[in-house]
């Protein structure tokens, strides 16, 4: 590399995804199945796109203000009041971002220093501990375990905190495992969070996705709200992932902060795609709950063939991936994965490139239709019958 | 599970009962049982393909017909809806509100047989007082099936975060 010294150590230092290098193998083959996409599979619903299109057709393509249309953050205050219970103010606490991935980058960049730690309960969705080292933060993993159906403990959250710890991560329902943190299990942490005064930056994109009751959001403890930051987006529950709009919500102090970094970097979110937005949060419960049921179903299915076919899987209570161990093939997840690739053209993604915590065990996304689905089990059983003799 | 179940089925027909069981995390002798058990109350009233008779190359004709009548004494409209359903070229038939009592979706082989059926049958039925019939020039959805053929082909890349 020619300019190796001249380029930031940090990012030299990053490791590529492990996600990318699966995909970039994955892409030289042909008729390969894949259930490895970390996004649904409906096309965005009809009235969302058309308001979109009618809102390029009226020539409504000029920046917005920085925070975001303030129409669309009316609707995502008054959703979060109508799904949720919790109660921001469109004025002072939201800021509309760049899906949720812009969110993580200016919720970390505007609370970290250098050398803070940030805990990560992993499997973690890949994008964190990037941002938080970018950030010059420091990740702490805490391992969330299948026999705790990968969900945040008090104990395992208590023995990493230390007197640099600035925040947490929570991601529930979490991608790449499906956990999910009822009230209850959330009830456990909060009073720690509480008094060591750290960050909850709670991620709930996929927080319609939910299939045992209804999601909570930890911003529902009053005692912790202020140092709670919200992050989600339109992406996996009205299926907009190109669409890239997500929001922050937080306490008035720190969306005054995130704005700086917002408004030199971004300016503001694509115009037609907060138009569609728009329309989603307003007008698309409907079709949050026919996805919703939808994944439901592929859910019980895939886990059913799969704990059928020797995978042991667990059922998860949320998001759209079923997290299985497949440590009874006595192979690594990136083996298993790359042999599994190579001998039956089934792209699967390794538990590791989700953290340590990952290893022995692979992402298997249901946002497919059965028949995909279907197919992929029959190459899964074909070589696990082949593999295990 | 009935609502998810009887949705699934309006969705394909053709789910297998241990498909249907493991979508909905149930027992497959019991998805059997309650589809039999709706199958019996009529619930589920029959089982429909739905065919893009264009691409087909078979010639079928199709109309919407509206059609006035009176109600009769004791019966209302049920009497003579039932003897205008127990035609075959009536492919579905609504007592609707607004200008006229009935909106009937009738079938035939071409315009003729579709002409004969209104002026020798549906017309002269004892009660009826006009019809307006509306020839069907083109399918674009049914059933909630759109026909088109400018598929939508947004495509996923094969492995993302």
């Amino acid at each position: 590399m020619i300019f190796d010294e001249e380029i930031n150590q940090i990012i030299r230092g990053l490791k590529p995804s492990g996600i990318r290098k699966f995909f970039d193998i994955a892409a030289t083959r042909k008729n390969v199945v894949s259930l490895g996409v970390g996004e649904p599979d409906f096309i965005t619903p009809w009235h969302i796109r058309e308001a979109a299109i009618y809102a390029i057709e009226k020539g409504r393509t000029f920046y917005t203000g920085n925070k975001g249309l303030s129409a669309l953050r009316q609707g995502i205050c008054a959703y979060y009041k109508r799904r949720f219970n919790v109660q921001y103010d469109p004025e002072e606490n939201c800021i509309v971002t760049v899906g949720g991935s812009e969110a993580i980058d200016i919720v970390m960049r505007t609370i970290l220093k250098p050398g803070d730690e940030v805990i990560l309960p992993t499997p973690a969705y890949v994008a964190y501990r990037a941002i938080i080292e970018m950030a010059e933060g420091k990740v702490v993993e805490v391992e969330m375990k299948e026999e705790e159906k990968f969900r945040l403990t008090p104990e395992a959250l208590k023995k990493v905190i230390t007197n640099k710890t600035k925040a947490v991560i929570l991601n529930f329902p979490g991608n790449p495992t499906g956990g999910v943190m009822s009230r209850e299990d959330y009830a456990r942490i909060v009073p720690i969070l509480k008094e060591h005064g750290i960050f909850a930056v709670t991620d709930e994109i996929y927080a319609e996705l939910t299939y045992e009751g209804k999601h909570c959001s930890i911003a529902e403890f009053s005692e912790i709200k202020d140092q709670t930051i919200v992050i989600n987006g339109f992406s996996k529950a009205y299926s907009m992932t190109g669409y890239r709009v997500g929001y922050i919500l937080a306490h008035k102090d720190l969306i005054e902060m995130m704005l700086k970094i917002h408004q030199y970097t971004i300016m503001c979110a694509t115009t037609s795609s907060q138009f569609a937005a728009i329309e989603a949060i307003n007008n698309g419960d409907h079709d949050i709950a026919v996805m919703a049921e939808s994944f439901r179903q592929r859910r019980n299915y895939i886990v059913k063939e799969l704990n059928r076919i020797g995978l042991k899987t667990h059922m998860p209570a949320g998001a759209f991936y079923v997290f299985p161990s497949i440590k009874v093939t006595g192979l690594s997840s990136e083996k298993f994965c790359e042999q599994l690739l190579d001998q039956q053209n089934l792209a699967l993604v390794p538990g590791n490139a989700f953290g340590d915590a990952g290893e022995g065990y692979v992402r298997i996304s249901y946002a497919y239709s059965l028949d995909e689905i279907k197919t992929a089990i029959s190459r899964l059983e074909r070589f696990l019958k082949e593999n295990m003799k | 599970m009935m609502k998810e179940l009887l949705t699934l089925l309006e969705n394909n027909a053709r789910y297998e009962v241990k498909d249907l069981a493991a979508l909905l995390n149930e027992d497959e002798e019991l998805i059997k049982d309650t589809i039999r058990e709706y199958e019996r109350n009529s619930v589920i009233a029959g089982y429909h393909t739905i065919i893009n008779w264009d691409k087909a190359d078979t010639e079928i004709t199709k109309a919407i017909i509206f059609v006035n009548c009176v109600p009769e004494r004791e019966a209302g409209y049920d009497k003579i809806a039932a003897k205008i359903a127990r035609y075959p070229e009536v492919d579905s038939l609504y007592l609707i509100s607004g200008k006229a009592e009935f909106m009937l979706q009738v079938n035939g082989s071409n315009m003729r047989e579709v002409s004969n059926f209104v002026a020798h049958k549906l017309a002269p039925t004892e009660g009826v007082n006009g019809t307006e019939t509306m020839f069907i020039l083109k399918e674009y959805k049914i059933n909630g099936r759109e026909l088109l053929n400018d598929k939508e082909d947004g495509e996923r890349l094969l492995v993302t975060p």
